[in-house]
């Protein structure tokens, strides 16, 4: 490999320095996907808990019983449709159209809302059964899955307020672009995630 | 100077020592356990013959081409070489193809839930010979052991005739225990909730130490017990001195018996309550509550654990 | 709850004075010592003044350099604490024979090694290296920086955070039992109500958070910031290492935060994750915690293996013989890592199958491990090599880990492990490997790079003293374990009954002693060095060494370079060197550096009380605490002012000052 070295007894130090600093890459997007990439082992593990002691009632109700498709529905749709109007908000910021930027993301964090309200709608009902966490391991996954995935869309809600207040104070600049894309990302991860609970838990959990 | 002093002195002390230890695992008095010992060794061997000439290798490169050494070749630029590359990967890979073989026709043959086929090297077992069946169960902090054959059970004392293999069923109250008996087999966990399985057999009559070798609590240290290998006569005798002498295991006593308690002296009992043993591993010895069979922790077994459950099953 | 009115259970949960050990003797004389260090290191600091110092150019540094330092400081301090539980559980072991039941009761001998386990992994073995790979990458691949400092920084305050929670269970209540991975049932609620495995869970996800960030950060760091030129293929075995560490600690440290989180579910929600009853299983903790275990020790080793890719061809004069087989090499002890957790269990009674599946991979790790021995040792044939400090370690490596390796496979055989499990067979041979791998290497890190830091050599004479004392400690302590493993010992034990075992655990008590010994002379080694730092003044490449860490002066500027290297050769600065590079003594500029900021310090400590106040059950705390990290990390996202320019008039001075001409005395030593 070093046959290319030369003896040459002085060179030029432009080949050894960069006497103008280089263009400085940001690796903000990339960290944050590794983030995500993370997060996925967090629900790699959840999900396989949930295969695992999924079907362990322990006398209590099974996923048949207790699961709510039509309240599912409705979830679903609103998560998916805040998902698309996060995108409208998106392409309003590459137009640097800040009013109707906010609108949108206003738009997208009611809709995470109302997902989170009626999914803290049918915990509270479960509970109220008696089909409460503690009741069998079934439950204690199928809380804590669904529950995990609950709190990273709360969490998503109040960095969207973050993020508004401050579009809304310091405008589109540069790190806030960079942010909103961040949210983007995640917001859209919180939805593949969700494909994942709807599928394997709610659908295959009631034809079981 | 002092380091070399310290060296000797070190040796001297291995010499010693080694003199009056008895290596138990290299020199085990189990069918199971001696094969076991026998794969340990084989592989150890295998893997000296890389790990030996490599390591006096490193020793002589590293006299050799000692920067005060001016006389050995010096040569900057040296840093690869496709041979040698060749040769650093194959020479691990040729071993552990080996070492590797040994291991899976071992893990086959020693799987701990395969019925022994001979009680002894090159014995076969007698079509007669009926396995010796033992039920295990850990509790906090002692062992209990049902011998269902003979309506017997004990607590931190287990006897098995010479020769006869025995079939252990194993199962824990709260804790996951391992249940370990050197001389006999190697250790097997046991589950609360849960079955495991062991086969064993001893060839030397003896006493030998049995304990549990994973962690469980406080009392953990003093979970022993005694394994004696009797002869089949002295098997007989056992039996009918734990008759004579033991009380009743119904579930009132069991229930006590089952609170924590720490270096449990040995109880023999003459008698034990029906099924006591499957109700403990379906988690149902108070009576009222629901077995725990075919409902959520067969399932769990089944899902963990498709071996074990499939044997359970069977059961 | 304590007996006492609801205003006090609200206030202090179930603290009560009663918490406090005062009935252990042991605990309270500790109490004592600590204090008295602890305010005499404090008194220190006051009377000096340095506090204003500490805070401005340490505890909110963004520095990848001084949070290196920081971490290395730390692996220390945690050392000599995980140390002090090793010699007592040894001299348990020796004396509590027969009727002597020895001086520890079962509950503290068990915490004690619990206690042992959990710190020397957690807190010595990661800040060493996270610390080693926080001080050389950036600069081993022309960077700066970090991707993120200011995350470096709050992850460094997050793993303090962890240290604090495990230091406070000392004195305030008592720590966990269940072993270093905390295993049900005994973690469980009904098994261990007391405050202990909570210590044990919030202390692991204070640092385990940390250790997530700092993986994430490295990553990007090596993806984004190599200097022009550095190709992968191009690029110093270490940073090389360094990306596969950080990649395995993302994808494996998310599974520990997940599986303590379900723990700690089951024990202050009441699910039925592990429990025995209503469904759970155990043996769903077991697989999940060894997903995440087995990669942590190659998240140890990596880095590890990679600081002796650096020093053996340093001290050979030799490029590293088979560079791509080395990169390959890691890369796949990376990905097998990944495949073998189930080798911790063989004895759960999985089918055969099951099992020699395992038993295959984890030998066939054994194989991209034994190329690297295989490469060190052609580095060194054909070489001029130096016995130096780091060189005597890395021979002691060389030895003492192979022979771990062998025992390794030994286990690795599921027949022969289902006698070898859980014996001190096992004990002996993961300390071989971590003591002989990870302790080894990271004391020659330790002394390869501290000229580099600090800008003057480590004393020989007490460097090779702690050496010989740590390699011939090892194993006096640690040949006998091999022997009592063999001899059917099982590990965790704290009393005996058989006779003939003492005199081994007399022995492996000296070695301990030994072992300690050799931690007193590394602290002297630091100490004697300081005092001669005049004497052991080096310049910028004491050793003659290869890569671009040691192009610049030593210790180095706050940027590193001055102007960033252009890379053309794997050897960078061996070329620079050999080509005659020299570094522009004018035309400086500006360089963009990020500020130092007190806000990884501030959200560590709400993280920390938080953890505390769960430990507690003291719920007002809590709440305050978590809203405080919430809001504070809010209150830091509103600083968009971050970063500033060193003007290049100062980069120019300090050039000028730091006399830039890298010495290269080391090729005549």
């Amino acid at each position: 490999m070093n046959t290319t070295t030369l003896n040459t007894a002085h060179s030029a130090p432009a080949d050894f320095y960069c006497l103008k600093e280089p263009q400085a890459h940001n690796g903000t997007l990339l960290g944050f996907w590794l983030y995500l990439m993370s997060d996925c082992f967090i629900f790699a593990a959840l999900f396989t808990c949930y295969a695992v002691l999924g079907a362990n009632y322990a006398g209590g109700p099974t996923g048949a019983e207790v699961l709510d498709l039509p309240g599912l529905a409705v979830n679903t749709a609103l998560l998916l449709v805040s998902s698309v109007t996060f995108g409208f908000a998106m392409l309003q910021m590459a137009r640097e159209n800040k009013t109707a930027m906010l609108c949108w993301l206003a738009v997208a964090g009611l809709l995470a809302a109302g997902f989170v309200g009626l999914e803290i709608r049918e915990f509270i009902g479960m509970i109220a059964e008696g089909a409460g966490p503690d009741r069998s391991a079934f439950l204690s996954s199928f809380f804590t899955l669904v529950g995990t995935h609950g709190l990273h869309v709360t969490v998503g809600i109040l960095w969207l307020g973050v993020l508004m207040v401050q579009t809304i104070r310091y405008g589109i600049n540069e790190a806030n672009v960079r942010r909103l894309q961040c949210l983007s990302m995640f917001w859209h991860f919180l939805d593949l995630v969700w494909v994942g609970v709807f599928s394997y838990v709610y659908l295959a959990g009631v034809l079981r | 100077m002092s380091v070399k002093y310290l060296r000797g002195l070190l040796l001297l002390a291995v010499a010693v020592l080694l003199g009056g230890c008895h290596m138990v695992l290299l020199h085990p008095s189990g069918y199971v356990a001696q094969r076991q010992s026998d794969i340990m060794i084989t592989t150890t061997i295998i893997i000296a013959i890389i790990i030996v000439p490599v390591l006096i290798t490193i020793a002589l490169v590293a006299w050799r081409y000692r920067a005060s050494n001016k006389r050995a070749r010096y040569d900057a630029k040296w840093d690869h070489s496709p041979q040698v590359e060749l040769l650093v990967w194959a020479a691990p890979l040729l071993i552990i193809i080996a070492v590797g073989a040994v291991s899976w026709i071992g893990t086959h043959q020693l799987d701990p839930y395969r019925p022994l086929t001979h009680f002894d090297k090159d014995k076969p077992l007698p079509a007669n010979v009926k396995p010796l069946e033992v039920d295990v169960v850990s509790l906090d902090w002692k062992w209990l052991f049902f011998y269902p054959q003979y309506g017997i059970a004990t607590v931190n004392e287990l006897a098995a005739p010479v020769d006869r293999p025995i079939d252990f069923k194993l199962t824990s109250d709260t804790m996951m225990d391992s249940f370990f008996v050197p001389a006999l087999a190697g250790q097997v966990y046991t589950m609360p909730g849960m079955q495991t399985e062991l086969h064993g057999v001893i060839n030397k009559p003896g006493d030998y130490k049995g304990f549990s070798a994973n962690y469980s609590g406080a009392g953990f240290t003093d979970m022993r017990f005694v394994f004696h290998g009797l002869s089949q006569q002295g098997f007989k005798q056992w039996v009918a001195k734990v008759r004579a002498q033991g009380g009743s295991l119904d579930r009132q006593t069991y229930n006590r018996l089952k609170q924590p308690s720490r270096a449990e002296p040995v109880h023999y009992y003459a008698h034990f309550a029906d099924g006591l043993y499957t109700r403990i591993l379906h988690r149902c010895v108070d009576p009222g509550k629901a077995c725990m069979r075919r409902s959520a922790n067969v399932q769990s077994v089944a899902r963990s654990n498709p071996v074990a459950a499939r044997r359970a099953a069977i059961d | 709850m304590p007996d006492r009115s609801a205003f006090w259970n609200f206030l202090l949960g179930r603290l009560s004075l009663d918490s406090l050990p005062l009935h252990n003797t042991i605990v309270v004389y500790t109490f004592f010592v600590v204090a008295a260090i602890g305010l005499c290191l404090l008194g220190f600091i006051t009377k000096k003044r340095y506090w204003g110092y500490l805070w401005k150019e340490w505890f909110t540094t963004v520095d990848h350099k001084k949070l290196g330092i920081m971490y290395m400081i730390l692996g220390t301090v945690m050392l000599v604490r995980g140390f002090s539980d090793a010699i007592m559980m040894r001299a348990q072991q020796a004396v509590a024979f027969g009727s002597n039941m020895g001086y520890l009761p079962p509950h503290h001998f068990d915490q004690i090694f619990t206690a042992h386990g959990s710190i020397m992994i957690f807190f010595v073995a990661m800040a060493y290296i996270v610390g080693l790979m926080n001080y050389v990458m950036p600069q081993q691949i022309g960077a700066r920086d970090v991707a993120f400092p200011f995350l470096n920084n709050l992850s460094f305050w997050f793993t303090f955070g962890g240290v604090v929670l495990f230091m406070i269970s000392l004195f305030v209540g008592d720590f966990s039992t269940a072993g270093w991975l905390g295993y049900p049932p005994v973690s469980e609620l009904q098994q261990s109500p007391g405050p202990g495995v909570d210590y044990y869970i919030w202390g692991l996800q204070l640092s385990g958070v940390g250790t997530l960030l700092t993986g994430i950060n490295f990553v990007a760091t090596i993806i984004k910031m190599r200097a022009p030129g550095m190709t992968m293929m191009k690029m110093p075995v270490f940073s090389w290492t360094t990306l596969c560490t950080s990649g395995l600690i993302i994808a494996t440290f998310p599974i520990l935060t997940a599986t303590l989180f379900l723990l700690t579910l089951d024990r202050y929600l009441g699910t039925h994750f592990f429990t025995a009853g209503f469904g759970g299983n155990v043996m769903m903790y077991i697989n999940l915690i060894w997903v995440w275990g087995h990669p942590e020790v190659y998240i140890l080793i990596l880095p590890i293996f990679g600081v002796y890719s650096e020093i053996v061809p340093t001290f050979s004069g030799k490029p590293l013989f088979g560079y791509a087989s080395m990169v390959y090499a890691t890369i796949a002890i990376m990905i097998l890592s990944y495949l073998v957790w189930l080798h911790h269990f063989f004895t759960m009674g999985s089918g055969p199958s099951v099992n020699s599946f395992f038993s295959l991979t984890t030998m066939i790790i054994s194989i991209p491990t034994g190329v690297k021995i295989f490469n060190w040792l052609f580095t060194m044939y054909r070489g001029r090599v130096r016995f130096t400090v780091p060189m005597l370690w890395t021979m002691g490596f060389l030895f003492t880990f192979t022979i771990g390796g062998m025992t390794g496979v030994m286990l690795s055989v599921a027949p022969a492990d289902f006698l070898l499990h859980n014996s001190l067979f096992l004990v002996a041979h993961f300390h071989n490997v971590i003591i002989g791998g990870v302790v080894f290497g990271v004391f020659a890190a330790v002394n390869y790079w501290f000229p580099k830091a600090f800008g003057f050599k480590l004393d020989e004479f007490w460097g090779k003293m702690t050496f010989w004392l740590w390699q011939i400690g090892f194993w006096v302590a640690f040949g006998p374990l091999y022997v009592l493993g063999l001899m059917g010992v099982t590990r965790r034990l704290s009393h005996f009954t058989d006779p003939s075992l003492q005199p081994w655990f007399i022995v492996a008590a000296f070695g301990a002693l030994l072992i300690g010994l050799g931690i007193v002379t590394f602290i002297v080694q630091i100490y004697v060095s300081i005092r001669r730092r005049d004497a052991y003044a080096v310049g910028g490449d004491p050793w003659d060494a290869r890569t671009l860490e040691w192009s610049s002066t030593s210790p180095p500027p706050a940027y590193n370079f001055a102007f960033i290297p252009r890379v053309h050769e794997r050897d960078a600065w061996t070329d620079m060197k050999a080509r005659g590079a020299r570094q522009p003594m004018e035309g400086f500029h500006a360089i963009h550096m990020p500020k130092n900021t007190a806000a990884g310090v501030v959200i560590g400590a709400l993280a920390c009380i938080f953890g505390f106040a769960m430990v507690w059950y003291i719920w007002w705390l809590a709440v305050v605490s978590f809203v405080g990290v919430v809001g504070a990390a809010i209150v830091h996202t509103f600083n968009y002012h971050r970063d500033y320019h060193i003007p290049a008039d100062e980069v120019s001075r300090v050039e000028r000052a730091g006399g830039w001409e890298p010495e290269t005395e080391g090729a005549a030593a």
